[in-house]
């Protein structure tokens, strides 16, 4: 055992570091909140990396995968993260990409794989519904059969960025009479086909980042079904495992640190940094102790895989332990503004339209609304409430 | 030993609590938020008639003769409804200096406006640098000639765009945290030479940043003596923390109070999640922690009339008690009301978000933890 990296694994640091130094868009950097991001901002890096042949490094070479092995990924996201770039969007590169290149047919394999890996096409998932939550297999909404179409019905929410979606999945009830986790099929949507309808749901910290979307009467063709019908339950859980794996965002949160240190040094208690207070410093480093761990256990993860292993239950320990750390950054971040922290997006109000200058200085202002916003965290991608009870049932076997 | 109050006191919760209730509703005050001028004067206007205003001044000094106590029950009731009204700034905080520093004159001059409720004030405490230690102060106030002249920046005045008056601190001699040399100002905020920055708050109010450049004052505009401000602004300041805990104690009384119906209402797995013992038993430590806040709120309050170092360590320790039970109420209210409780259209949201700055009003929890530390 060593953590070491080897001159092979040195030299390809430099690679992707220099790359990116040379090759990211300026006006993207450290962006503060993604809701004032445009469709292209989104995906100007994405575009990039398309052309680079690095957009979706975990995918298989054939796909348009790097054949990078899991450490390389590792270093490739920590360069990422160092950079505070903006990522492509998991939608299609954690989620239904690898759906599609699993249990997709040849035509689905090439109509939809080389848009997620351009950065063309933008995808959206249709999975929760509002009496569908924790509790996604009781979902309602219904696919019925008619000639060569489905024709869909029933209403999806916190569709992430639906707005700006070429494509959706979505989870459909195809058998009415089955058990809730059967009868379930896994459907690609035209998003611009009729009856779809995406409304915005205002957030507490005051952006607009996910959507109810309805679906009425929306006819699909057939050959939009993957794999087969009424097993979408397995490509789902599939999916979602996958989705956990991402969710750590370990990087990004050593990333958070260096931030919060450098801002913990710019305000002062006691005529001192609040970096030298004890009292401060302690917790800053109770989390970074917290993220060393989780650090470890992700690459320990990533190792298994390189050995053939799927990402597994334990997958849940990423998805709580970075959400937590996430969330506790945030939150220690918000303690160091201080007073600053009331002012909304620094006094800059959205609804007036103002665009003056932020009181304060420049690093509070989306202190207090990253902190509100990351609270859905732990809520989303199976709560961590959902994680606990699969650690339970698929690891301690309770 | 006495934990009841008074049938006049019982009075005045239910009269609140019914003016809440019915002209304080969610959409009203989502509204009142959004609109040009950020709040409701009309009740403002009603809480004067009530008799609010003038609750914790002397029958002398042209109010109602309550105290420390009636002053919580009013907090408690604000917190439930999320009243977004500058009670703390303006009764409270003006209230307290003119009390316990003003002069006869100034005291004629200013109370029967609040009690009447046409003086509305904010208190000009923090600046950009001076975290939570109200020693620690940029702005300054020189002798010239009788009167004063101000100069600085004061940081996120709660309450700001609706005064018709400042309560401001300036140092007048000394270096900067030294306990000595502060002094506390009222001025009118029209004074020429006084200029603010306006915008709305996280949790739905109003501040600004207020400029003070070359603002002359006259010798009656210092309250207290010169120099000698520090213990006056830390009593007002300990009154004022006592009150803010008291509102988070309703807004977490609401909020508990919610996430419980909810879990009642939304069904997940054929049965409600409030039927899940894992989320049951969350919900009896977020009502375990209110309680607890509650007991430091009364101890805080009870003791605002004890000798210093009492008072003191009763406020601090309600300060980080009721703060560490904000957070942990805020969190979990919003965590059991899932994707709807990070909604804008959710209360939970709007109670999560007050009870978050809470924290950062008059010194946080860290900040009152060393507090009790250097005082035990």
């Amino acid at each position: 055992m060593n953590l070491e990296f080897t001159p092979e694994e040195q030299a390809f640091r430099e690679e992707v570091r220099s790359f990116i130094a040379e090759n990211y868009p300026k006006h993207l950097a450290d962006f503060g909140m993604r809701e004032d991001m445009s469709r292209e901002d989104f995906l100007a890096w994405h575009k990039i990396l398309g052309k680079k042949g690095w957009s979706v490094p975990a995918w298989p070479v054939e796909y348009g995968g790097t054949g990078w092995t899991p450490t390389q990924r590792y270093i490739w996201s920590e360069e990422n993260a160092r950079a505070s770039t903006v990522m492509p969007l998991p939608f299609g590169v954690s989620m239904v990409g690898p759906v599609i290149y699993t249990f997709g047919n040849a035509e689905q394999k090439a109509k939809h794989l080389p848009g997620i890996v351009s950065g063309d096409v933008w995808w959206c998932q249709g999975y929760s519904e509002p009496g569908a939550g924790s509790d996604l297999a009781s979902l309602k909404t219904t696919a019925v059969r008619d000639g060569d179409h489905y024709v869909i019905n029933g209403q999806k929410t916190w569709t992430t960025l639906a707005q700006h979606a070429d494509w959706g999945f979505f989870l459909c009830r195809t058998d009415p009479t089955a058990k809730a986790q059967e009868g379930i099929s896994f459907i690609l949507v035209d998003m611009k086909t009729p009856g779809v309808e995406v409304k915005p749901i205002k957030l507490l910290d005051g952006g607009y980042e996910v959507n109810e979307t309805w679906l009425t009467d929306v006819r699909v063709p057939v050959e939009n079904l993957v794999g087969v019908e009424n097993k979408g339950w397995t490509y789902a859980k599939f999916l979602l495992a996958h989705e956990r794996s991402g969710i750590a965002g370990v990087a990004r949160s050593k990333r958070g640190i260096e931030k919060l240190r450098e801002i913990a040094a710019n305000e002062t208690l006691d005529g001192a940094p609040l970096i030298k207070d004890f009292d401060f410093a302690k917790k800053v480093s109770q989390l970074e102790i917290d993220l060393a761990a989780l650090e470890i256990t992700e690459l320990r993860t990533l190792a298994g895989e390189q050995a053939g292993k799927g990402p597994g239950p334990e997958s849940s320990i990423l998805k709580i332990k970075g959400t937590e750390i996430q969330q506790r950054l945030t939150e220690l971040t918000l303690e160091a503004v201080g007073t600053y922290s009331a002012p909304y997006m620094g006094g800059v109000s959205n609804d007036n339209g103002s665009n003056e200058h932020p009181v304060g200085p420049d690093y509070a202002q989306h202190a207090a609304a990253t902190y509100f916003n990351m609270r859905k965290t732990s809520i989303y991608g199976g709560s961590n409430e959902i994680q606990r009870n699969i650690i339970t049932k698929m690891i301690l076997g309770l | 030993m006495d934990f009841n109050f008074t049938e006049e006191q019982d009075m005045v919760r239910d009269g609140l609590s019914r003016l809440v209730r019915e002209q304080y509703d969610w959409e009203t005050r989502r509204k009142a938020i959004a609109s040009g001028a950020g709040w409701r004067p009309e009740v403002w206007a009603q809480l004067a008639e009530l008799g609010i205003l003038g609750m914790p001044f002397s029958e002398a000094d042209g109010g109602f003769g309550g105290g420390a106590v009636d002053a919580m029950i009013i907090m408690q009731e604000f917190g439930k409804g999320l009243v977004i009204e500058p009670f703390v700034p303006t009764v409270v905080c003006a209230g307290g200096f003119l009390k316990h520093g003003g002069t006869a004159a100034q005291k004629e001059e200013h109370i029967g406006g609040i009690v009447a409720g046409s003086s509305v004030f904010a208190f000009a405490y923090a600046e950009p640098k001076g975290r939570y230690d109200y020693a620690d102060l940029e702005t300054t106030a020189k002798k010239d000639g009788a009167g004063y002249v101000l100069n600085g920046h004061k940081a996120v005045v709660i309450g700001a765009p609706w005064a018709s008056h400042l309560v401001v601190t300036a140092r007048t001699g000394g270096e900067r945290r030294d306990r000595s040399g502060v002094s506390v100002f009222v001025l009118p905020k029209d004074t020429p030479g006084v200029t603010t920055r306006d915008y709305v708050t996280v949790d739905g109010r109003r501040a600004s940043e207020v400029y003070l450049e070359n603002v002359s004052v006259g010798a009656g505009a210092l309250i207290g003596a010169e120099g000698e401000g520090l213990a006056l602004i830390e009593l007002v300041t300990d009154e004022a923390i006592a009150a803010l805990c008291a509102e988070a104690c309703g807004a977490m009384k609401v909020a508990h109070a919610m996430t419980v119906e909810y879990s009642r209402q939304r069904k997940q797995f054929g049965v409600p999640i409030g039927s899940f013992q894992v989320l049951q038993h969350r919900m009896v430590d977020m009502y375990t922690a209110y309680e607890q806040a509650l007991s430091l709120t009364y101890l805080a309050t009870l003791r605002l009339g004890s000798d210093e170092v009492e008072r003191k360590k009763a406020v601090s320790a309600a300060k980080v008690g009721v703060g560490q039970a904000a957070r942990l109420i805020g969190q979990e209210a919003v965590q059991i009301h899932g994707g709807n409780g990070v909604t804008d259209e959710y209360a939970i949201g709007h109670f999560f978000k007050r009870l978050t700055i809470f924290d950062s009003e008059f010194g946080n929890v860290d900040h009152h933890l060393k507090r009790h530390v250097a005082l035990s």
